[in-house]
């Protein structure tokens, strides 16, 4: 018996040591690329290191109490026991699990008041709203002062306390970026604000966790940490209107987005679309990835996408648009314009 | 009255002829409506709750199919949510806590030296209404009107606005069907503990089971009102257009899940201290010594009880309340560590202080603490307030919730009913089989749900039906899907031991493991009857201290139902309490009440005119009785 409890007690480190090594990610709690996701790596590994010692204790005691009762013979039943050593063990137990217990609470709160404690004054310089089943992203413009919106890519600014806003404009959806922030939800009626200090520059990425409904699974962020100097830029593209069509045919889809269905849910600033109720498609080009990552954006799955987006995201809001294939040609031409 | 005397003069054949008369149901199909055996009853809802565990075993299957490859197309979003939604809310409200409940059905008397439980006739109706339950979800199922939310449909997901059709009604009034049966269960489980004690077994002397059954009864009681509740306003909300989920009029969607933890963290434990006393059971019985720490593993159970209560919110610590009432549940959540790690250092202890023999059931233990233990450590990591938002709602949480209730209380149920097998069927199951099944399903079990806590922290979040392969978790998902599949085998071969012995199995006598408890005092099966003579007790572990002929009580009427009622807490005999005969009307009032609740999914008017049947179905049932001397009894 003693030789299975090793085994598991191997197993278990062996996973552990894998699980720290081989799991970085752009999704992953083992990749942390801001303060408050170190502080919440940190505190993760105190709480293995505390736990993994409590489990080896218990699985000792376990093994040694089987490697005690070897040979022994069932007799008449023991029914006035001598246990005074292992009454002292009972109450050297009890300590042990308050000191650890004790250990981590302590660990807990401070990390705790230290995530309150990067919260900075001022309002927020982002706002992102959970939608079945996608993200709508508004950033404060410095140079203006006014919203600018986009949808299902963030932009932080490296080495900045970034305020965040949350709300829901449906269900309950949970705003996740594991190497940035632990969930915050984002529900109905309420603001819910976190604060992301991102140390590291590149693209990582988010995905709700709060199960919203029928597309759940297909519910991505893209987010890029970027220098200061590309964060302006960033903000600065966004702020930008759509670009005007470079050729005829992408007037034609232009055309086709402004009169046809699209304008209907969609906008575009700098055009006569100008509906909320979808993503904004201002820049729908300068992003990496279609429908909240469902698929990565090129012309292929752009055009794809207009022509059936049920068979890319079966139950998405977006209705088949009916157009022709020329016709999602033509707007597919007209948006890959669009950075 | 019957006089002691003709009680005297009655030869043993004879008594437990007459027993046998007064408590045996009537044949056919008649007796199977109306039985009020409390051993029938819960043979009824340990096979229906067997069953499910099959069907859920399979969706689980089913699921670990569609998500062992990154962009399977085998079920689709629909048909995935369904299944994990069929299969959480089938494992939590029809399998698991009805299965600990009827194992108490099953147990409390045997252990009790009891002819019934108090209410025999309520007890009836629970199963009924249980069995309302289980149909009110898998036949919905079967005409394609499944619940899609999951297990906990919040708000406003399952609200009139996001939810249309009857999904959602089908799973809120399901659990109206259960929380009906648990309430009622529980209510007679508790009287039964307290005012059915044989006489000198004090609350002192109650076994640690019964004090498990006790607790879990009470915790019941208190916890599954705040359920029914917040499931009937979700209900009325959809039906006649109350808010108290919308926001946008002033409710509040935070007040579902409040409701429903508070109902959903004490459930955890209601399922979890059952299972504590079924190990209680199985490690004194195969240790060959009394439990070490009966006062400490009491007064954990009270304080698990207790604490169970207060430490609901760390269900939410994303919903963004304030971080000091987070604090004060993260030290709550973390405190319950130690009445829990006292009651695995009490079973070592008895382990390490006994001559234990390593019979299926035992190990079944020994699987429960390694893998249980597990459970209870990630449940630290998830009760750190901060660390939970990194936690909660990924495969960790799956993992962790895995290994508390298949570790922490199916192994043992598993162990439970190995040992009680023998009392319910007269024969054991093989011990050969029964470790090839513990092997499989121990092995398959760490191999498929260790990998998720991993996955969880590499990103992955519950509750999606797909993911790219650019995201990396695709080697440790087979993993998981591997040992899932493993274990439905080791599941696969529990099963076929369990039905192989029942006609095959070595024939088990009264007490085929040398049992503490007065369960082990009766022939295997137990007579409908029980007991042929009332037992008196004198310590923790009778059959173990009574050497010689056993004490009993005598003064039981042999040919009228009766039960002795003792004092709550020196079981004191305090007088004869008649017990209700066969009955039909727990039946119908269970349908008249099934009526009512599946009309009020469709009408506020069912509760109205369907209360009408309900009450005289009722009222029929508790017709009051003639007085005794009309019905024959002579002096």
């Amino acid at each position: 018996m003693s030789g299975r409890a090793s085994r598991i007690a191997s197993l278990f480190a062996g996973l552990c040591a894998a699980s720290l090594a081989g799991c970085a990610g752009p999704q992953s709690v083992f990749s942390p690329a801001s303060d408050q996701a170190r502080w919440l790596h940190g505190l993760f590994g105190l709480m293995l290191w505390v736990c993994g010692i409590a489990y080896l204790l218990v699985l000792a005691f376990l093994a040694v109490a089987l490697w005690r009762a070897r040979g022994a013979l069932a007799e008449t039943p023991i029914t006035e026991p001598h246990d005074g050593r292992l009454q002292w063990g009972l109450r050297a137990w009890a300590a042990l699990i308050v000191a650890g217990l004790l250990t981590l609470a302590v660990a807990s709160f401070l990390v705790d008041r230290a995530l309150a404690g990067a919260e900075p004054r001022g309002d927020p310089s982002v706002r992102v709203t959970g939608q079945q089943w996608w993200w709508r992203i508004e950033v404060k413009d410095p140079a203006s002062g006014r919203w600018v919106e986009s949808a299902n890519e963030l932009h932080l600014p490296l080495n900045q306390p970034t305020p965040v806003e949350v709300v829901s404009a449906d269900v309950i959806h949970s705003f996740w970026i594991p190497n940035l922030s632990g969930k915050i939800d984002m529900v109905p009626g309420r603001v819910n604000r976190l604060t992301i200090t991102p140390r590291q520059l590149g693209w990582v990425r988010g995905q709700c966790a709060e199960f919203c409904g029928l597309q759940h699974a297909q519910m991505a962020l893209d987010v890029k940490v970027d220098s200061p100097a590309d964060y302006a830029a960033w903000v600065a593209r966004q702020a930008a209107p759509a670009a005007a069509p470079k050729d005829p045919v992408a007037a034609r889809g232009l055309a086709l987005v402004q009169d046809g269905t699209c304008g209907q849910c969609h906008a575009l600033r700098g055009t006569a679309a100008a509906a909320r109720a979808a993503p904004d498609l201002t820049h729908i080009a300068g992003r990496r990835f279609l429908a909240a990552g469902a698929a990565p954006l090129t012309r292929g799955s752009l055009q794809g996408w207009i022509a059936q987006p049920q068979a890319l995201k079966p139950g998405a809001e977006m209705p088949a648009t009916g157009l022709s294939p020329r016709d999602a040609e033509a707007v597919a031409h007209y948006l890959e314009g669009l950075t | 009255m019957t006089g002691a005397a003709d009680i005297h003069a009655a030869s043993d054949a004879e008594r437990c002829a007459r027993l046998a008369k007064t408590w045996g149901d009537a044949p056919g199909l008649w007796g199977f409506l109306t039985t009020t055996d409390h051993k029938k009853i819960a043979a009824r809802y340990i096979l229906v709750a067997m069953a499910l565990l099959v069907l859920d075993g399979l969706l689980a299957v089913d699921m670990r199919l569609q998500l062992a490859f990154p962009a399977v197309k085998r079920l689709g979003p629909q048909g995935f949510n369904e299944s994990f939604s069929l299969h959480g809310s089938s494992m939590l409200f029809l399998v698991s806590v009805p299965v600990m409940e009827a194992m108490a059905i099953w147990l409390v008397p045997l252990m009790l030296g009891q002819r019934n439980m108090a209410f025999p006739r309520l007890n009836a109706f629970s199963f009924w209404m249980y069995l309302g339950g289980v149909l009110m979800l898998w036949i919905p199922h079967i005409a394609n009107v499944t619940p899609d939310l999951g297990w906990f449909e919040y708000a406003p997901l399952s609200g009139p606005n996001y939810a249309p059709g009857h999904r959602a009604d089908v799973w809120a009034q399901m659990i109206t069907f259960t929380e009906v049966a648990a309430l009622a269960v529980s209510v007679n489980t508790f009287a039964t503990i307290m005012r059915l004690r044989p006489p000198g077994m004090t609350l002192a002397r109650l076994p640690i089971f019964l004090w498990s059954m006790l607790i879990s009864a009470l915790m019941t009681i208190f916890a599954l009102p705040a359920v029914m509740l917040v499931t009937s306003m979700l209900i009325t909300d959809r039906l006649v257009g109350t808010h108290f989920f919308d926001p946008a009029v002033g409710g509040d969607v935070l007040l579902f899940q409040h409701l429903f933890w508070f109902f959903g963290h004490p459930e955890v434990y209601l399922i979890f201290i059952p299972a504590l006393g079924f190990v209680a059971s199985i490690v004194e019985t195969f240790s060959r010594r009394v439990g070490f720490g009966y006062v400490p593993v009491v007064l954990s159970l009270v304080s698990i009880g207790v604490l169970a209560f207060g430490l609901w919110v760390h269900h939410m610590f994303a919903v963004g309340l304030p971080k000091l009432g987070n604090s004060f549940y993260t030290a709550a959540s973390m405190a319950i560590a130690v009445p829990t790690g006292l009651q695995i250092f009490c079973w070592i202890a008895t382990i390490f202080g006994g001559k234990p023999v390593f019979r299926t059931p035992l190990l079944w233990v020994i699987g429960f603490i390694a893998t249980f233990v597990i459970g209870g450590l990630s449940g630290l990591m998830t009760a750190s307030a901060p660390l939970d938002l990194q936690l909660t709602d990924t495969y960790f949480v799956v993992a962790h919730l895995h290994y508390v209730l298949v570790g922490g209380a199916m192994f043992p149920l598993f162990g439970a009913f190995t040992f009680w097998y023998p009392k319910a069927t007269g024969r054991v199951m093989s011990e050969a089989w029964g470790k090839v099944a513990f092997w499989l399903i121990l092995g398959g079990f760490n191999l498929g749900f260790f990998p998720m806590h991993i996955l969880g922290l590499m990103g992955m979040p519950r509750r999606i039906y797909t993911y790219s392969d650019a995201m990396g978790w695709g080697p440790l998902n087979i993993v998981v899907s591997i040992g899932s599949v493993i274990a439905a085998g080791g599941a696969a071969v529990f099963v076929a031991n369990a039905l192989f012995s029942y006609w095959r199995g070595a024939k088990a006598g009264p007490d085929p493991w040398g049992g503490a408890t007065l369960e082990w005092a009766t022939q295997s099966p137990p007579p409908a009857y029980n007991f042929d003579h009332i037992p008196v007790v004198d310590s923790l572990t009778p059959l173990w201290t009574q050497t010689g002929p056993r004490p009993v009580l005598e003064g039981l009427s042999l040919d009228h139902r009766e039960l002795l009622l003792t004092s709550p807490v020196e079981a004191e005999p305090d007088y004869r309490q008649h017990s209700p005969t066969p009955s039909i009307w727990p039946l119908l009032a269970a349908l008249a009440t099934s009526a009512m609740f599946v009309g009020s999914i469709f009408s506020p008017w069912a509760l109205v005119w369907g209360a009408l049947p309900v009450g005289a179905t009722i009222t029929a049932w508790f017709w009051p009785k003639q007085p005794r001397r009309h019905l024959g009894d002579k002096p």
